[in-house]
């Protein structure tokens, strides 16, 4: 288990103070200008060798991605920018919200070093518009910033300008995506821009653009400190550092906890979660990365190890590290149901395949929940999501198809259950599976 | 009775506009339209008149059928009249997974109005909406800018009482976790917090 | 340039552009609902699927994607049909198989690609969607349950016609389309995006359930609502013309045409003049060939030549030009004049009433001043020209002329007609704009050369062009805007009073003072009647407007889709209209009446037959022997030095809607006029 002093988030809990005082109290600030001094190349290549993978779900190189910046400014006398993702609303995930909340001068922090990094002199953080006291926070930790000299016209002394600007969002899972996000920064709909071109080359206003998660900008002035060294001795290869993860459904201590990348899911679980609601064996499928990703049947979740490339292995994925956990009680087709509701509501509808495709998955599932269905249907389901899967400008749908591919992959025979017992008339075989009795 | 046919800032609203603008670089102020729009809903009630859309499109340059577009795609926005309490109960499956479908009743009860209606007395505006990103602190619901979490029907009546009666319950997590932590304390952070 | 392979095809294709293109260079045809050579690439649709590697397994969508070097396409693999199959399918669902009562049926692009890549059943079981129609003005008709989110129509409002007031509201699945507050598209040139709609979304309001594009006669035509020349496509069924299509002009209208010359033709079928009529006891009578031709042969009997005089009308063809202009040689009479609203142009140098710039080069001038001009509303799709010079950073457009709006800014210079000697004397700071540009140019309009100072003006807009490099090798920057599409023909035939003839208000003039006893309207309806005094009038047209109400005798002509006629645009390109149905009732075609009159008055013209008489209009001018081309005209003396006056600048069109006989008796317009007209003027109140 990680121990508290390896952890980078120690204010995860809010039980320190999360202005100023206590940040400092934490180390955040502490020589900044130092760190600033290695360079921008450094840094980046500081990042590159810790292993960060980005935070916010596909888990990309961040030091990879902070180097498609342009480098040679004399020829381009377009700013830079650095746009920080904190749209957090992958269902299931929680983790930004208390970085926002409790350490918001971490990622103030994190924001000048990467940006500098980057050279950028200029930061948007969007955060999503529900999360009002968390902005409200940050904003007030943005002046506390400014008022001390970290950022403005010399950032730390390092004579570096830089500035921070908050920016809420209104309510759009999409805007989590980066470019649908940068639109929305430009005061647009969010809907996703085709790529190439890339924000690196062509983001906000047109300029280059690095967009990362707010757990990625936050880690790096102490993976910088600590050295990259330190941050990939944990976990293994490509799947290095610290992560927080967050545990939600059915256990009997939610919570958001940071862990070692790699951590085993049943220590995850049992550990911080106080376990699965009456015990490990009453479990009975995990989402493991965020809505997102496909479920994992108890089988799986035994003992696979929660990273980039276990998961994967098992035809699911880290993303947001967000855990779901679903004990025995749950209709697990409408669980699933409902993330399909979630992603019909939230596609933008610009692409055919996502649009009318996420309702039309949306109404098979539904039906499926009561069994009014017919067994080929499931078959057609999954063509469905084939079909809508890899074909549109963003990866909303994919996103949208894969936990339904997770059920029909885990759970076909109580799909079928379901529509021949309602075929069959009998009502009492449509009700929830039996709960063992621990 | 306000008048929503026409719309103009406050003054207190002006300064934080032209504070909002100057955000973003000089012929970007089409940037400042989601935050104009919030604080325009927030100066009217809590919706979006046309005339407040309009003066937004105005104020920034942009045609009205763009900002028109921008409020209806985010779901912040509401078009219509809502009660003075805008009550957001999560339905997503974090949130469902721990009782949100039992909230949905005690609502339902309290307030008087189905979701998606607005109480007779003007007080309730009931919907669902999906994830609010505190799935650990579930089922939670959002009651204009607060969050309400970790609730039970029992404590979410409570809370909805107390609103009905002109108090304010204090937001946050009504089992009185300070944020994310596990309920009984959890094994890590517990120290006092030192430099490293 | 990139070395590709398309579908086992080497390929070397140009720098810079898409999949998709190097898909048609090669062939390959590629479904399509979204992408629109002229509007900017949506990429939704996510029909133009395509399989490239190296890249992701997954299919990319080739209206996006530029090609690069190395790049392996696959249009045909499996994927590539699965996934096209599969966007079909969803296309589908939602959309209402309602093909037998849509009128896009038969020119769908939905039905066509369904053809190719739909099913022959459908898999979809839920609910259908259905959408609120929408309200979009007196054009356009929508059915929105129909539309597939493509945004075509929003992107053309707003990059193409530059009225950003179409827009896709809400999200997902319940993402819509509408106007703002469902109001008529301000715009000019609307209905372009029922053309555009690749389904029955939006579809033509007038046109509505007329009829079936496979019982149509199709002729390709020319437009002459303006001095353009758009190419058409004329539809008819039996003796009525019921739609007008654009057709593919890159050098003159590109793909689009205004909503007047796609509207106005159901003008055609009324307040026709489908008989001959006499002036008896004040009123208009029908009557006979025979009974108007002996009147009118008894009247020119007792008058000589120089009392006699013609005007030729806005919208003539060539053809009835040069036989009425013959006819008044023959007749003895030098006053004859196709300058309805006193235009100060003459012919000596063919430059000087031409568009010199040429229509498709306009977006390549960087510099641009308007004179007296709105090009809005004289012509629509110069102001497109202006408007995507603007939009890519190309054209500054500076106005001289009353305050308008044109889409896009402008450096608005007032309404001082006298400052365009400034300009030319070098006092203005516009000098320099247009000595400093590349291409700079000028456009004049009607509004600045039918005043009593046009030719002075004409004077100053020749010095500014000299002066300021508008006219290079490479290169003329001086360009006459023209509202007749029967102007320029007119010029280049010299229908305009020879030595010693009366020009338009001479015409007038004599009228009114009783010296000129005989007035022979050619379809001119734009004059003051009033002004005709007691001179006997024959009004040769095809609709009751202006001139047949003050005729004495009226000979029914033909209009423009009843004939075979030349026209000349206003860059001189020459072009022939076709004709598509016969002229109602006893009416015919113009140049035929001339030639029967003729032969009455005993001035007997010498040609038979319509290759006869584009022989003369050759003879007369060579130019006309040059179908389609611009030849290039030189550049020389004209206008004359004189003081121009203080008096403002007024625009020549006031109601776009209403601008000659056609349009003036065409319903469509008429509703347009009341809705977007007054639409329009109240803004303008409201912005004053």
């Amino acid at each position: 288990m990680l121990t508290d002093k390896d952890r980078i988030f120690k204010n995860l809990y809010g039980r320190d103070d999360w202005n100023l005082k206590g940040a400092l109290k934490r180390g955040v600030w502490d020589d900044t200008a130092k760190l600033l001094s290695l360079g921008r190349e450094k840094l980046i290549d500081e990042i590159k060798e810790s292993g960060l993978r980005g935070r916010g779900g596909a888990g990309f190189p961040t030091g990879m991605k902070w180097s498609f910046m342009p480098k040679d400014d004399s020829r381009d006398d377009r700013p830079h920018y650095l746009v920080v993702n904190a749209d957090e609303s992958e269902p299931g995930t929680c983790k930004d919200r208390e970085i926002l909340r409790y350490d918001p001068h971490l990622l103030i922090e994190g924001c000048l070093v990467s940006g500098f990094a980057m050279g950028a002199n200029v930061a948007y953080i969007y955060i999503r518009g529900e999360f009002y006291s968390e902005a409200s926070h940050l904003r007030t930790a943005i002046e506390e910033a400014y008022e001390s000299g970290y950022i403005g016209n010399n950032a730390c002394g390092s004579g570096w300008k830089f500035d921070v600007y908050l920016h809420r969002g209104a309510g759009a899972y999409i805007c989590g995506e980066e470019t649908a996000l940068l639109e929305s920064l430009e005061g647009k709909k969010g809907q996703p821009r085709l790529k190439p071109p890339f924000p690196a080359a062509c983001g906000l206003y047109g300029c280059p653009t690095t967009v990362n998660n707010v757990e990625t900008i936050a880690v790096a002035p102490t993976i910088i400190r600590r050295g990259a060294s330190w941050f990939n001795s944990f976990g293994r290869e490509n799947n290095t550092g610290t992560k927080i993860f967050s545990i939600s459904g059915h256990v009997n201590t939610p919570c958001n906890v940071e862990e070692v990348m790699g951590v085993p899911l049943r220590d995850l679980i049992d550990k911080h979660a106080g376990g699965v609601k009456g015990g490990w064996n009453n479990l009975l499928a995990v989402i493991p990365g965020g809505s997102s990703t496909p479920c994992l049947s108890k089988s799986i979740c035994d003992d696979v190890l929660m990273d980039f490339d276990s998961l994967k292995e098992h035809n699911s994925g880290l993303g947001t590290a967000a855990v779901i956990v679903m004990d025995k009680s749950t209709d697990i087709v409408e669980a699933i149901s409902r993330l399909s509701h979630f992603y019909r509501h939230e596609s933008c509808g610009q692409c055919t395949p996502c649009r009318e495709g996420m309702g039309w998955v949306y109404r098979v599932m539904q039906r499926l929940v009561s069994g009014e269905a017919d067994v080929s249907e499931i078959d057609m389901l999954w063509e469905l999501t084939k079909q809508i899967e890899g074909h549109t400008i963003c990866a909303l749908a994919d996103g949208g198809v894969w936990p339904v591919q997770g059920l029909i992959r885990h759970f076909r025979p109580e799909l079928e259950r379901r529509i021949i017992s309602r075929k069959t008339s009998n009502s009492n075989l449509i009700s929830k599976p039996e709960t063992p009795v621990l | 009775m306000k008048n929503f046919d026409e719309f103009e800032f406050t003054e207190s609203g002006k300064e934080k506009v032209k504070e909002i603008i100057s955000f973003y670089p000089s012929g970007r102020q089409q940037s400042a339209v989601i935050p104009l729009l919030d604080l325009a809903q927030n100066e009217s009630e809590g919706w979006l008149p046309m005339a407040a859309i309009e003066h937004v499109a105005d104020l920034l340059g942009m045609a009205r059928i763009r900002v028109l577009e921008v409020a209806s795609f985010y779901s912040m926005f509401n078009l219509e009249p809502v009660g003075k309490y805008f009550v957001q109960l999560c339905r997503t499956t974090p949130c469902w997974l721990r009782g949100s479908e039992s909230l949905k009743e005690t609502a339902e009860d309290i307030t008087g109005c189905k979701l998606g209606e607005t109480s007779s007395d003007g007080l309730f505006t009931l919907i669902e909406v999906e994830c609010l990103g505190a799935c650990c602190n579930a089922p939670m619901v959002q009651i204009n800018n607060d969050y309400y979490e970790d609730l039970t029907p029992e404590s979410f009546r409570k809370v909805l009482e107390a609103l009905k009666r002109g108090e304010k319950p204090p937001p946050g997590s009504v089992v009185g976790r300070k944020g994310s932590e596990p309920v009984n304390g959890g094994l890590s952070l517990n120290a006092d917090i030192g430099s490293c | 340039m990139p070395k590709i392979i398309i579908d086992d095809l080497d390929m070397e294709v140009p720098e810079g552009i898409t999949v998709l293109q190097a898909c048609e260079l090669a062939g390959k045809e590629i479904p399509r609902f979204c992408y629109h050579e002229r509007l900017s690439i949506a990429g939704n649709c996510r029909m133009c699927l395509v399989e490239v590697s190296p890249g992701p397994p997954k299919p990319a969508a080739s209206c996006a994607l530029p090609v690069g070097d190395g790049m392996n396409i696959k249009t045909n693999s499996e994927m590539v049909k699965k996934a096209r199959n599969g966007v079909m399918e969803f296309l589908l669902i939602n959309h209402p198989l309602d093909c037998p009562i849509c009128d896009q049926g038969g020119e769908c692009d939905l039905q066509d690609q369904a053809m190719a890549y739909g099913q022959d059943n459908s898999r979809y079981r839920e609910d259908k969607r259905a959408v609120k129609e929408k309200y979009m003005g007196p054009l356009i008709k929508t059915i929105m349950t129909r539309c597939i989110h493509c945004t075509r129509c929003v992107r053309f409002a707003t990059e193409i016609a530059g009225v950003p007031e179409i827009g896709m509201l809400g999200r997902g699945e319940h993402a819509e389309i509408t106007t703002y507050l469902e109001k008529s598209l301000n715009s000019e040139l609307s209905a372009n995006v029922i053309d555009l709609c690749p389904v029955g979304a939006l579809t033509s309001k007038p046109y509505a359930f007329v009829s079936r594009p496979w019982e149509l006669k199709k002729t390709e035509s020319i437009d002459v609502f303006d001095a353009l020349g758009s190419a058409i496509r004329v539809d008819s069924r039996q003796t009525e013309v019921l739609r007008v299509l654009p057709r593919l002009n890159e050098d003159i209208n590109e793909e689009w045409i205004t909503d007047k010359s796609r509207f106005a033709v159901d003008g055609l079928s009324r307040q026709r003049l489908d008989r001959p009529y006499l002036r008896f006891d004040g009123k208009l009578k029908e009557s006979t060939w025979a009974e108007v031709f002996d009147l009118i042969k008894s009247r020119f009997s007792k008058t000589d030549g120089d009392r006699i005089a013609a005007i030729a009308g806005n919208q003539c063809d060539a053809e009835s030009m040069i036989a009425l202009k013959n006819l008044m040689t023959n007749l003895g009479s030098n006053n004859i004049d196709c300058r309805q609203d006193g235009a100060k142009l003459s012919s000596e140098c063919r430059s000087s009433y031409l568009f010199n710039t040429t229509i498709s080069n306009l977006e390549f001038s960087d510099a641009v001043l308007l004179v007296g001009t709105n090009p809005r509303m004289e012509a629509p799709l110069i102001n497109t020209r202006l408007r995507r010079g603007w939009m890519t950073d190309t054209t500054k457009v500076a106005v001289l002329g009353p305050k308008i709006d044109l889409t896009f800014p402008v450096d608005y210079c007032g309404n001082d007609p006298r400052k365009l000697r400034s300009i030319a004397e070098g006092l203005d700071p516009l000098s320099s704009t247009l000595s400093e540009a590349v291409r700079p140019s000028i456009i004049l309009g009607m509004g600045a050369l039918t005043r009593s100072d046009g030719s002075a003006i004409l004077h100053f807009a020749r010095t500014i062009a000299e002066e300021y490099g508008l006219i290079k090798d490479d290169w003329n920057g001086f360009n006459v805007l023209h509202t007749a599409a029967a102007r320029v023909a007119g010029m280049d035939m010299g229908f305009l009073p020879s030595i010693g003839g009366l020009d338009i208000e001479g015409i007038l003039s004599g009228a009114s003072a009783g010296t000129i006893d005989i007035v022979y309207l050619l379809g001119a309806d734009e004059i003051d009647m009033s002004r005709l005094g007691d001179a006997f009038v024959i009004y040769q047209g095809h609709h009751g407007d202006a001139g047949a109400n003050r005729a004495d005798v009226i000979l029914p002509g033909a209009a423009f889709t009843e004939k075979n006629g030349t026209y000349v645009n206003t860059e001189g390109r020459v072009q022939l209209a076709k004709q598509a149905t016969q002229p109602p009732g006893d009416a015919k075609e113009d140049w035929k009446i001339i030639r029967a009159l003729s032969d009455l008055l005993g001035a007997g013209l010498d040609f038979t037959t319509l290759g006869d008489v584009r022989a003369r209009l050759v003879e007369e001018n060579s130019l006309f022997d040059h179908v389609g081309d611009i030849l290039s005209s030189s550049w020389d003396d004209f206008g004359s030095y004189g003081e121009i006056l203080g008096q403002e600048f007024e625009c020549p069109i006031s109601n776009y809607y209403m601008t000659c006989s056609i349009s003036r008796a065409s319903q469509t317009m008429a509703e347009c006029s009341k809705e977007l007209f007054s639409q329009s003027k109240e803004e303008n109140a409201a912005d004053a």
